[in-house]
């Protein structure tokens, strides 16, 4: 066990932390133009940027946007709705524990729960496995959502061998193409994108080179503590500063440019990418991981026959339809611009999927005070 | 979901090793970890599946880095929250349904 004396400050030093955001108010300063637009994609770089109140600490001039960084959050009405007829059909459900309040176009899993729904919380797919040899007498369906990294572990386990009533509804997303859509988006700026580390662990740095020389932005691989942020911050202004549009790898203790090979291989084997609709946010040519035709006989989507046009026949509520979770991913909003945001919208009353997850801004800000916009209060 | 966890490898057995995380032990699936692990080596836990073996050289620093984040966990820190999540899911820990109405790790943490 290590010495809990002091070497984490290698990555929170204030020192360190004043001396890059120093350097990257100078870099701001030297673009030329201001805001320098920035965007991450992932719900972790803003736990870590809303956590730390690292946005006290960026220059005025530089703007970082929340991207598409939730899985939950872009999880499509329908995904849902298919795993709410499954479960109102009688079948055990089991999913990662955000989705379970995520609404769908008229319920949520909790619904289809209070209805009589069986709907089991899991950590991991290994447990949804043990779920199907505990209940042979079931069919267990797995509604698994995530990116890459949450999908290489569905893949896993179904290469490993399940039991026959055991099947995966997958609503899993990969994110490189969705940083192609948003990039484009009308009305979005972004300059500069912070990819996520766990998510380039699998994949490795390189996946983004395309996307870098085609869109001609730069891409920095990001870690998740508050000098990861601000060193990859630095890295990616300097890079825009210089109009070089390349990849650099800030997260080296975890991420390599060709990544985890078997992990990638093991992905590919299970999954297919499938365009589909992201959330709010708008159809993502090839965005959606889907199970391989040899694995039709494990894919709820082939093994039932779903029927979901019962299930969203009515109108999303009103409140449902003043929701802006899909502009906030989309990073053309933030939280502070909904105006039901900590008045109708609560963690304990989501009306939008951003305030369900622990990775959806939403929930992100609401936990951490709102817009942390602390550079006010210092002037 | 996209934070992962380090910890030691205790013991292995196939493709499951048990690993220490800040004194807790849990059973992990080496089936997607990039490179052959032995006891004594560190790895990075998502969801249940260790992705990385981590250089030895990063340990110290990893490991600090988790051990303040789990030390300055308070009851709506979301990422530690998630730290606590990861290592409640790996498939040696007690699979108690986290029933419940914040429906995020947090609510595992007493079980």
């Amino acid at each position: 066990m290590a010495d809990p004396g002091l070497d984490e400050l290698k990555f929170r030093d204030p020192a360190r932390a004043r001396a890059l955001s120093a350097a990257l108010a100078r870099e701001v300063a030297a673009v030329g133009h201001e805001p320098v637009s920035v965007m991450h994609v992932c719900g972790s770089h803003e736990q870590s940027i809303a956590r730390f109140g690292l946005r006290a600490v960026f220059p005025p001039g530089l703007q970082v946007v929340m991207g598409p960084g939730c899985p939950v959050c872009v999880t499509d009405l329908p995904e849902v709705d298919e795993a709410v007829a499954l479960a109102l059909a009688g079948h055990r459900v089991a999913t990662y524990g955000d989705m379970v309040k995520v609404p769908g176009s008229a319920r949520s899993l909790a619904d289809a729960e209070a209805e009589g729904g069986k709907v089991d919380v899991v950590y991991s797919v290994q447990q949804a496995v043990e779920l199907a040899r505990t209940h042979p007498g079931e069919e267990v369906v797995f509604f698994a959502s995530g990116f890459e990294t949450t999908a290489v572990a569905t893949a896993a386990v179904l290469l490993n061998g399940v039991p026959g009533n055991f099947s995966v509804l997958s609503a899993h997303k990969y994110v490189p193409p969705a940083m192609e859509v948003v990039a484009e988006m009308p009305g979005s700026h972004i300059e500069g994108f912070l990819a996520a580390g766990h998510a380039a662990a699998i994949t490795g740095s390189a996946v983004f080179e395309p996307f870098a020389a085609k869109h001609r932005v730069p891409v920095v691989v990001a870690g998740f503590e508050p000098l990861d942020v601000l060193a990859a911050l630095l890295k990616l202004v300097e890079l825009i500063r210089g109009k070089r549009a390349e990849v650099a790898n800030m997260y080296p203790r975890v991420v390599t440019r060709e990544g985890n090979r078997p992990a990638q291989e093991k992905l590919w084997r299970v999954f297919q990418l499938v365009g589909g609709r992201w959330r709010g946010i708008a159809h993502i040519p090839d965005g959606n991981l889907r199970l391989r035709d040899e694995w039709a006989h494990l894919d709820a989507r082939r093994r039932f026959s779903l029927d979901i046009s019962g299930l969203h026949d009515r109108a999303p509520s009103g409140l449902a339809q003043r929701c802006i979770c899909g502009e906030i991913m989309a990073g053309l909003k933030q939280p502070s611009d909904c105006e039901l945001f900590g008045r109708e919208c609560l963690p304990d009353s989501p009306v939008g999927a951003c305030m369900v997850s622990s990775e959806g801004s939403c929930k992100i800000w609401h936990t951490y005070g709102g817009l942390p916009d602390l550079r006010e209060v210092r002037r | 979901m996209c934070l992962g966890v380090p910890g030691k490898v205790l013991a292995i057995d196939g493709m499951e090793a048990t690993v220490d995380f800040f004194g807790v032990r849990k059973v992990l699936r080496l089936d997607i970890v990039d490179e052959p692990v032995t006891v004594g080596d560190y790895v990075l836990n998502h969801v249940g599946f260790a992705i990385r073996r981590i250089p030895p050289s990063e340990v110290g620093e990893t490991l600090a880095l988790f051990e303040q984040v789990l030390k300055e966990a308070a009851q709506d820190d979301l990422m530690a929250a998630d730290v606590r999540g990861e290592l409640a899911g790996l498939p040696g820990a007690r699979s108690d349904r986290a029933r419940a109405h914040g429906s995020t790790p947090a609510a595992e943490e007493k079980s």
